[in-house]
C-alpha cells in the first residue's frame, strides 16, 4: 500500500534543502521497492525544523526534523515511513507545542493540503464561504465582513467591511479588487506562506469580494521575489477557471469574477495602495494624493477595493462560519486573529496565527525560545521597516492595534524582528533613513531629500560629531517626515529612528545629549 | 549578449502578446527582461511606439524599479538580502564576503560576466535569515563557507 509522504514546497523550506530531500525520498523508496506517494504540501511554519518530513500514519500525521538530504537513508532504516524511532522523530505534528497552542483560522489548511489540488481544498472546507456569498445579495456579504470586525491587515488596519461598503455604493459600470501581495516588509512573510501553502483561499477570498461590491475583475499585485508564489496562485486560478469558480458564469449562478496576476519589479513603495495602482496602470509607482479614495476612483479611476493577501484570504472564513463566529477571537477593538512571523535572532522563528491578545514576551519566549544566539533579546522592531524598535521594558504589551498605538509602536503586518545585545540601534537606525532613501518615488520633498539628510546626519552622530547640534536636527528632521510626507514610507520612518532614539540613547553617543532634546 | 536580431524578435513578440492589457507596460517589460536578461536601449523606442508613450515614459518607469536592468546581468546573478531579520543574523558580515569573494560591490558584474550581484530587500525566507537567491534558486542560513561552496560548484559548470 502506497504511504504518504509530505515534503514542503514552500520556498524557505526549499531554501534550507527541501527539493533534494523529496528526491532522496523518491529515490529511496524506488531502490527498496516501496510505494511511495510525495505531496509537496505548504509549511507548517515551524521554520527551524525545515524541511519538517511528515508521514501519514494511522495516528496521525507523524514528523520528522530538521531532515537533510544525508538523513534519508537513515530514517528508511529506522522504518521512518510506520513511524519508527529516529533522533529526528519528533511525534506527531498536531501535538507539537509550538502548534498545538496556536488558533489557525485563516491559516487552517497551509501545511496540511497539497497547495495546487483543488479536490484537497474542497475537500478541507474550501469553497463553503463562497456558496454561502452566492446565496446572499451583496449588501449581506459586505455585512458579514464588518460584523466580523476585520481589519486590514497590511499594516493600517482600516475596518475592511467600511472600505468594500463604500465600494458597494459607489456606482460605476466597471470595478476592480486588488490584493497587495506586495509583501515588502522585512521580517514579514505571511502572505507568501498562504500564497504557496493555499493559493485557493485567496482565489476565493477575492472571488467573494467581488460579488460583495460588485467587481468583476481582480489584480493580484505580486513582487518579483516571490517567483514560488507566482507559481503556485497561476497553478490555482487555472484549476479555479477550469472548474467553474472563475470565469464568466461562476458556478451557473450567472455572476462573473476574473482574476489575474501581475508582478511588481522590487520597488518597496508599491505597497502603498495609490502607488500600488500607478504600477498596474503601467506607470512609475508614485504615490497619488487622497482623496479621492481608491473606493471611489482608485485603479484607471474605477472604485476599487485594495486589500492586503491576509485580509482577503480570511474572508472565506467569515462566509463560511459567519462574522461572529470571528469576531468571537480578540480583544478590544481588534477582532479575530493575527498570524504572527517571528524572525531575526531566535530560536525558534516562524509562523503563529493567534487571537489578538498575547503578548510580545509570550511570544518571543514561549513561543520563540529567546534568541537564537543564546544572548539576551535587548530590541525587537514589530511591524516591518516603518515599525518602532521596542525595548524589553516594553514586552509586556499585548498584540492589539490600540495598545501598540498608545506606545507609538505599530502591529502592521504582524512582523516580529529579534536582535540581541549585540545590536547597535544608531547603525539600525541610519539603516532606516538608508532604506527610506532608497525606496522613496520621490515624488514629496520631506521623503525624498529628508530620507537622505538623516543618512547623513546618522553618519555623523555615529561619528560622535556634535551631538549637541545633531540630535535635535535629527528629531526635527523626523518631525517634518512624520508631519510632511504624503504616504507612509517618509510618514513612518520617524518610527524606528526616533524609537531607537528615545529607547536606546546609549547607542547614540553622549547620553545626556540624546536625552535633553 | 544576444544578437541583434535576436532582441527584436523577443521585444516584438512581447509587444504583440501583452501591449491589449490593460497597463501593458509591466508585463511588457519583465517578458523582454525574461527573454534578454535586461531591457535594451534600442528597445525602448519600439514598446513606447506600440503603448503610445513618449520614449522617455517608457525610460522612466524602466528607471523607477530596482528590478529592471539597462545592461546585461553576468551569467549568474546573485542577490544578497540586507534587511533588518537578515541583520540580526549576521547579513554585515555576509555582505563584506561575498563582494570580496566576486570582487565586486552591489550593481556590478565581475570582469569575466560569470557573476552579478544585487542587493534585495527581503526575500521572506526572515525565518531562516541570513538568505539570498543566486538565479531562480534561493538559500537560508547561508554562512561564508556555504556560500564559497555554492559558488564554487557554479564556477565549475561554467
Amino acid at each position: 500500500m502506497s504511504i504518504t509522504v509530505y515534503v514542503p514546497s514552500d520556498s524557505c523550506a526549499v531554501a534550507m534543502g527541501a527539493d533534494q530531500v523529496a528526491a532522496a525520498i523518491s529515490k529511496q523508496a524506488q531502490n527498496r521497492g516501496l510505494e511511495v506517494n510525495i505531496v509537496r504540501n505548504g509549511s507548517r511554519g515551524m521554520y527551524w525544523l525545515e524541511p519538517m518530513v511528515e508521514v501519514a500514519t494511522a495516528a496521525g500525521r507523524v514528523a520528522f526534523g530538521p531532515v537533510q538530504k544525508s538523513d534519508v537513508e537513515g530514517l528508511f532504516e529506522a522504518d521512518f515511513l510506520n513511524g519508527g524511532a529516529h533522533a529526528l522523530n519528533l511525534g506527531l505534528t498536531e501535538d507539537l507545542d509550538y502548534f498545538k497552542r496556536q488558533q489557525r483560522l485563516t491559516f487552517a489548511r497551509v501545511g496540511i493540503t497539497d497547495p495546487i489540488s483543488l479536490d484537497d481544498y474542497i475537500k478541507h472546507d474550501g469553497y463553503r464561504g463562497l456558496k454561502n456569498a452566492l446565496a446572499m445579495n451583496s449588501a449581506d456579504i459586505v455585512k458579514h465582513v464588518t460584523d466580523s470586525g476585520l481589519r486590514g491587515r497590511g499594516g493600517a488596519a482600516f475596518p475592511t467591511g467600511i472600505k468594500w461598503n463604500t465600494v458597494l455604493n459607489t456606482p460605476a459600470e466597471q470595478k476592480y479588487i486588488i490584493c497587495n501581495a506586495d509583501e515588502g516588509d522585512s521580517g514579514t512573510f505571511s502572505d507568501r506562506m498562504i500564497m504557496e501553502g493555499d493559493p485557493f483561499v485567496l482565489v476565493e477570498g477575492m472571488t467573494i469580494a467581488g460579488l460583495g461590491v460588485g467587481a468583476t475583475q481582480g489584480y493580484i499585485y505580486l513582487r518579483v521575489e516571490y517567483p514560488h508564489a507566482e507559481e503556485t496562485l497561476n497553478a490555482a486560478i487555472a484549476a479555479a477557471y477550469e472548474a467553474g469558480y472563475l470565469g464568466d458564469n461562476i458556478l451557473g449562478s450567472g455572476h462573473s469574477f476574473h482574476l489575474e496576476v501581475r508582478i511588481g519589479a522590487g520597488a518597496y513603495v508599491c505597497g502603498e495602495e495609490t502607488s500600488l495602482m500607478e504600477s498596474l496602470e503601467g506607470k512609475r509607482g508614485l504615490v497619488r494624493f487622497k482623496p479621492p479614495l481608491p473606493a471611489i476612483s482608485g485603479l484607471f479611476g474605477k472604485p476599487t477595493v485594495v486589500n492586503n493577501v491576509i485580509s482577503l484570504a480570511s474572508v472565506p472564513i467569515i462566509l463560511d462560519k459567519g462574522g461572529d463566529y470571528y469576531r468571537d477571537f480578540g480583544m478590544g477593538r481588534s477582532r479575530g486573529t493575527l498570524p504572527i512571523q517571528l524572525s531575526g535572532n531566535i530560536k525558534h522563528p516562524g509562523l503563529v496565527e493567534s487571537a489578538f491578545g498575547l503578548t510580545l514576551r509570550e511570544l518571543l519566549y514561549d513561543f520563540g525560545g529567546g534568541s537564537a544566539s543564546g544572548r539576551p533579546i535587548r530590541a525587537v522592531q514589530v511591524g516591518g521597516p516603518l515599525g518602532s524598535y521596542m525595548p524589553e521594558s516594553q514586552f509586556d504589551t499585548p498584540l492589539d492595534y490600540e495598545a501598540f498605538s498608545a506606545i507609538w509602536a505599530v502591529l502592521g503586518h504582524g512582523g516580529i524582528v529579534v536582535f540581541d545585545d549585540t545590536v547597535n540601534m544608531a547603525e539600525m537606525a541610519r539603516y532606516s533613513m538608508e532604506f527610506c532613501a532608497a525606496e522613496s518615488c520621490g515624488k514629496c520633498t520631506p521623503c525624498r531629500i529628508g530620507s537622505t539628510r538623516g543618512t547623513e546626519v546618522m553618519d555623523e552622530i555615529i561619528n560622535g560629531d556634535n551631538l549637541s547640534k545633531n540630535i535635535p536636527l535629527l528629531r526635527d528632521l523626523c518631525d517634518t517626515l512624520l508631519n510632511g510626507s504624503l504616504c507612509a514610507l517618509g510618514g513612518m520612518t520617524p518610527y524606528p529612528v526616533l524609537s531607537a532614539l528615545n529607547h536606546f540613547s546609549e547607542d547614540f553617543g553622549d547620553h545626556d545629549q540624546a536625552n535633553a532634546a | 549578449m544576444t544578437d541583434l536580431n535576436g532582441n527584436q524578435e523577443a521585444v516584438r513578440n512581447a509587444i504583440a502578446s501583452l501591449k491589449d492589457k490593460p497597463g501593458a507596460l509591466l508585463p511588457i517589460l519583465h517578458s523582454v527582461q525574461d527573454a534578454l536578461g535586461y531591457i535594451p536601449a534600442d528597445s525602448i523606442p519600439e514598446i513606447a511606439k506600440a503603448l503610445n508613450l513618449s520614449r522617455a515614459e517608457v525610460h522612466g518607469v524602466i528607471s523607477f524599479y530596482h528590478y529592471f536592468r539597462q545592461t546585461p546581468p553576468g551569467k549568474h546573478t546573485v542577490h544578497v538580502c540586507r534587511a533588518e531579520s537578515c541583520q540580526a543574523m549576521g547579513s554585515k558580515k555576509l555582505e563584506s564576503h561575498v563582494k570580496s569573494k566576486l570582487g565586486i560591490d552591489y550593481h556590478e558584474t565581475t570582469a569575466d560576466g560569470k557573476f552579478s550581484l544585487e542587493p534585495v530587500y527581503c526575500l521572506g525566507l526572515c525565518a531562516r535569515s541570513p538568505s539570498m537567491q543566486i538565479d531562480d534558486a534561493v538559500y537560508g542560513r547561508v554562512t561564508d563557507d556555504r556560500f564559497d561552496e555554492i559558488v564554487n560548484e557554479l564556477e565549475s559548470s561554467l
